[in-house]
């Protein structure tokens, strides 16, 4: 680990101060972060400590919906009454991620800025445009069996690793991000950005911008689950996951929310799919049509080919869980 | 000075007396708490890297990232970073791990980089945090030494065919073409990782007339100290190693790993000590893994199911300059009796990290392919596979003719099959929504083997205490050797005290191989018996004739405490075993067998195991409870070796890709389920005079065999290519329709 400068800010307007340079990096739970600067995969030159702002919390809004501060804990987030109650697909996510240990340590504003795992992020000996920008990608013909097949690019093939952000993205939630210029919401959807040829940008978190909280919108609703399909049981990232948030009303579908994990570079929605399935009956052959267009522009690596067909066989039989009638 | 006598066994034949069965303690076999269990949940018990010597320097390994020759460093510029006391690119620094038992030094430096993610240099310095990042920003030059190969399956593979692992009998070709069934398969295990939870860490402390005290974390002190002393160049008696608490070996621990002789070279080069604890990602890499294997199996049947001919021909890799190979058909030698018999093994060398000795080497992956081809030439023949296997049975060592020590083949089979509620079914029967539903059996089997080993037992008129430089890597010696003192001597465990781990106490078997419970137990046995014919001697009866019992001598209805006997006095003996015929003149073997029933989706291929039961026959089971969670474990491992490890190299230079614990899947908790274990108790009097056998390995043998059985039976899905990951899996079920 390379020698940092370490600040505890006693508030936000203080951490936000000490967050100047680019070389900064704020620090909550540190489950990730810490673990990356061991291996000098991250190597910020200055930690601001954020754990004594007053960030914790989870208060109904005006519009109904749940403002959930950037320090609440995953487990807490998880075992919130309301959001088990009326936002449920997030709870789920929240536990079908990461361990007991991690998710009392691991907060709502980190959970978001989660690193990739990709192998060859986390390993200094091998090239790898997010870590180190212009070396190249040994991902692409190398080990790819955990890594995207949607919204990548030449330059990188990484996926996002976090459960909390698909089911999120799936609610339509909002970051309230605070900077020296003020503060703002950013809705999810343009909260993360595609790598292109800058993989080392992955979202338009400006520097020195902390997020402060997320924005649960009023409860959606509807049939809500979460899959996860992984290479074992638990504590261990999503080959693909899907979130769903469905309502089937005189036979046919008349909401359908859906994002995914472990395709792509960030939590993944289609709103093409949705529209394909919105007034729709239910049926197989429905479920088979969302997938062709989720998956039109899928591209597999070698390694995870297989995603292709296992993302076509989960959205299908989450949707047929979702729309089945008197469960 | 205090007279210490020896009691010495060559053991050439059975011991038929069974002395153990006439004790009165009582303690032996019972599931008896580890006397240190205490000390290791209360943080109290002091592993390797956990002693603060004063002045220890921190060391910290330096990473090849290519291959070839060696031909410069920034030594002198990490020298300048801060903290950093020295740089450590002594040509003596060893390439990977010894293998078990080597007793010398593996590959040295030598200015060679065979490997990705060989270890070519250590830095030192005042904190570990210094030294960790000056480590990772040195740099080491390394000219390429031409093109290598990587994958064992490579045409351009160099590969050895050692005559004298070839084995050809009657007639494979001629009996596969007249068989009424038959099966020609290929089956793939993965490389694969110990994994154990200590990662390797090693104090070195020179002393002023250059004897080296290491603590380290080390399966078989006598061969380590050997190795150590071999690679330093200095005499044996030189070093002192200590490695009293094992965080789990799994064979990962059995040879001198870099990190040990790096302390050693930095603390002798600084004139301090030194601690050098390995990088989780760096256990990976240069401790030996169990080598990946392609193996095909050939076996013909006739209508009933007899066994015609079984053929293994088998294909593992290795480094050059590595005598290990993983020994794939140790046990298909004399599991299943047929005529005609071929058995091959090659040896691929290529430019992977080196490959060892890890839990069970050869049954592990041998028998767990071989019993996945039983299982599916039991179905072509429309037989049930458990009654497959008992049509089989071999009533003598199928190829030499000798017979075995104890079979108890049929026995754990027939019992394991009454307990799990055995009965076979075609595939996809059973369904639960998405879930398929089935079950799936294998026999499990692994040689015996015993080591030679000493043990001291000092006897007072208060207890006992035992000393040897036995390890316990989690088994439970200290457990098991108290018992075997306590129950010889006649005293309660707390009187027993047991001092293992240091290579000045006399050299036991250490662990490894499942031999160090029966060998070193042996030690402590003849040691005591020794100091029970003192006893005798001194009351005037025959040793057989004299009963121990909670501190007192019982003869002739007479009590005498020991206390009495000994007085002040302190009677110390040593109990030296020596392998002997016993060991050849019949096949010493354990045997098992394996249920499991399993849930795979629909959907997804995912597999869940449900219930899983195993009941094994071992000889006498010295302590139920250390050998009850030695066969949990081993299950686990089946577990594992099935459905999720995998150590996946990088196509185009060898390394290990997914080398932590987040992306090489050892089964969590969510992935086992209840795990049944049973016991045939019996006495194997060619094992020891105690009769009893190891049994640490037995269950990984044929566990993931029948988890992949299962799987089958389940959905109908065959799976070759261990482990059963969900999309090989979902393959097969889209390939069904």
């Amino acid at each position: 680990m390379r020698a940092f400068d370490y600040v505890r800010a006693g508030d936000t307007a203080e951490a936000l101060r000490e967050a100047g340079g680019a070389e900064t990096r704020f620090i909550a739970g540190g489950t990730n972060l810490l673990d990356l600067m061991k291996l000098e995969v991250m190597a910020p030159g200055k930690l601001v400590d954020i754990n004594r702002l007053d960030l914790g919390g989870i208060e109904a809004t005006g519009e109904g919906g749940l403002r959930i501060g950037a320090l609440v804990t995953n487990s807490d987030l998880a075992a919130d009454a309301r959001v088990r109650r009326d936002w449920p697909v997030l709870s789920r996510a929240l536990l079908a991620g990461a361990s007991g240990q991690l998710r009392n340590k691991a907060t709502t504003g980190g959970n978001l800025l989660q690193r990739t795992r990709c192998y060859y992020f986390y390993d200094r000996g091998e090239p790898c445009n997010k870590r180190e920008p212009g070396s190249g990608c040994a991902a692409r013909d190398g080990m790819n069996r955990i890594l995207a097949i949607l919204g990548t690019s030449e330059h990188c093939i990484a996926t996002h690793p976090s459960d909390m952000a698909v089911a999120m993205r799936a609610l339509g939630a909002r970051v309230e991000v605070e900077g020296q210029g003020g503060a703002r919401e950013i809705a999810l959807e343009d909260f993360y950005r595609l790598p292109g040829d800058t993989p080392h940008i992955e979202t338009v978190l400006e520097p020195g911008q902390l997020i402060t909280a997320v924005i649960l919108p009023p409860p959606a609703g509807g049939r809500q689950i979460y899959r996860k399909v992984r290479d074992r049981s638990s504590y261990a990232f999503a080959l693909v996951s899907v979130a769903a948030v469905v309502a089937v009303e005189n036979g046919r579908i008349a909401k359908a929310q859906l994002a995914f994990g472990g395709l792509g570079p960030m939590p993944w929605r289609d709103a093409d799919v949705e529209d394909a399935l919105v007034g729709e009956t239910p049926s197989a052959a429905l479920f088979d049509r969302a997938a062709d267009i989720l998956l039109a522009e899928a591209k597999g690596h070698g390694g995870n080919d297989f995603k292709i067909p296992l993302t076509r066989r989960t959205l299908a039989a989450v949707l047929t869980q979702a729309t089945e009638a008197d469960q | 000075m205090t007279l210490e006598t020896t009691r010495r066994l060559k053991h050439d034949t059975p011991d038929t007396d069974r002395r153990l069965d006439g004790m009165a303690q009582g303690v032996l076999g019972t599931g008896m708490d580890r006397p240190e269990g205490p000390l290791k949940v209360s943080g109290r018990a002091t592993y390797a890297a956990e002693a603060h010597p004063e002045a220890m320097a921190e060391g910290y390994l330096v990473r090849a990232t290519t291959i070839g020759r060696i031909t410069g460093s920034n030594a002198d510029a990490i020298r300048a970073m801060p903290g950093v006391i020295e740089v450590i690119e002594d040509e003596r620094m060893i390439r990977n791990a010894a293998q078990g038992m080597a007793g010398e030094s593996p590959v040295q430096r030598q200015g060679q980089v065979w490997y990705v993610g060989q270890p070519v240099a250590c830095v030192v310095a005042e904190s570990f945090e210094q030294a960790r990042h000056a480590a990772q920003a040195m740099m080491v030059t390394i000219e390429p030494d031409g093109t290598h190969v990587f994958d064992a399956e490579d045409p351009a593979a160099e590969v050895e065919k050692p005559e004298q692992k070839q084995l050809d009998q009657g007639d494979l070709e001629g009996a596969m073409s007249a068989a009424t069934f038959s099966l020609d398969a290929t089956y793939h295990t993965p490389s694969m990782s110990s994994a154990a939870m200590e990662p390797h860490a090693s104090i070195a402390q020179w002393d002023e007339d250059g004897v080296l005290t290491l603590r380290g974390s080390y399966q078989l002190l006598k061969f380590n100290k050997a190795e150590l002393a071999d690679v330093l160049g200095v005499a044996p008696d030189k070093v002192r190693i200590l490695s009293p608490y094992v965080g789990g070996g799994f064979g990962s621990k059995l040879g001198l790993a870099p990190e040990a002789v790096a302390a050693a070279l930095a603390a002798q080069a600084l004139g301090r000590p030194v601690r050098v604890v390995l990088h989780r990602r760096q256990v990976f890499e240069t401790v030996t893994r169990r080598s990946e294997t392609r193996q095909r199996i050939r076996l013909a049947c006739d209508a009933e199911g007899k066994l015609s001919a079984i053929g293994h021909e088998n294909l593992v890799s290795q480094l050059p300059g590595e005598v290990f190979s993983e020994p794939v058909a140790q046990g298909t030698h004399f599991q299943y009796a047929a005529p005609n018999r071929v058995i091959g093994h090659e040896i691929a060398r290529i430019r992977r990290p080196a490959a060892g000795s890890v839990r069970a080497p050869g049954e592990a992956v041998g028998v767990t392919a071989f019993e996945i081809a039983i299982d599916e030439l039991a179905k072509k023949a429309g037989i049930d596979p458990l009654e497959f296997r008992l049509r089989n049975v071999p009533d003598k060592h199928p190829e030499n003719g000798k017979p075995f020590s104890s079979s108890t083949m049929e026995a754990t089979l027939r019992e394991g099959a009454k307990r799990f509620g055995w009965t076979h079914t075609p595939p996809r029967q059973r369904r639960e929504g998405e879930w398929w539903i089935g079950t799936g059996m294998a026999g499990a089997v692994r040689v015996n083997m015993m080591i030679e080993a000493m043990a001291r037992a000092v006897l007072t008129g208060q207890g006992v205490r035992v000393e040897c430089d036995m390890t316990d890597i989690g088994t439970g010696s200290y457990a098991i050797l108290t018992q075997v003192a306590a129950e010889m001597l006649g005293f309660a465990p707390d009187r027993v005290e047991t001092v293992l781990g240091d290579t000045d106490l006399p050299p036991a078997s250490g662990s490894g191989g499942s031999f160090g419970a029966a060998s070193t137990s042996t030690a402590v046995y003849l040691a005591c018996m020794e100091l029970r014919e003192r006893l005798a001697a001194k009351l005037g009866v025959k040793e057989p004739e004299l009963t121990l019992k909670d501190g007192l001598a019982i003869h002739e209805n007479r009590q005498t405490p020991l206390a009495e006997i000994l007085g002040e006095e302190e009677w110390r003996a040593l109990g030296h075993l020596q392998p002997g015929k016993a060991g050849q003149e019949v096949r010493q073997a354990t045997w098992g067998a394996i249920f499991a029933e399993v849930a795979v989706s629909d959907v997804t291929g995912e597999t869940r195991v449900r219930r899983m039961d195993g009941t094994f026959a071992a000889g006498r089971i010295l302590n139920l409870k250390t050998a009850r969670s030695q066969c949990h474990g081993g299950m686990t491992w089946g577990i594992g070796l099935a459905l999720t490890e995998a150590m996946e190299h990088d196509p185009r230079d060898g390394h290990m890709v997914n080398r932590d614990l987040a992306e090489y899947h050892l089964p969590v908790n969510l992935d086992v389920p209840q795990l049944g274990v049973h016991f045939l108790e019996e006495r194997d009097d060619w094992a020891n005079p105690l009769q009893a056998k190891g049994i640490g390995e037995l269950s990984v043998c044929g566990s993931g065999a029948a988890v992949i059985n299962a799987i089958e039976n389940a959905c109908g899905v065959r799976v070759r290519r261990l482990p059963a990951t969900l999309d090989q899996v979902m393959d097969g079920l889209i390939a069904q329709g």
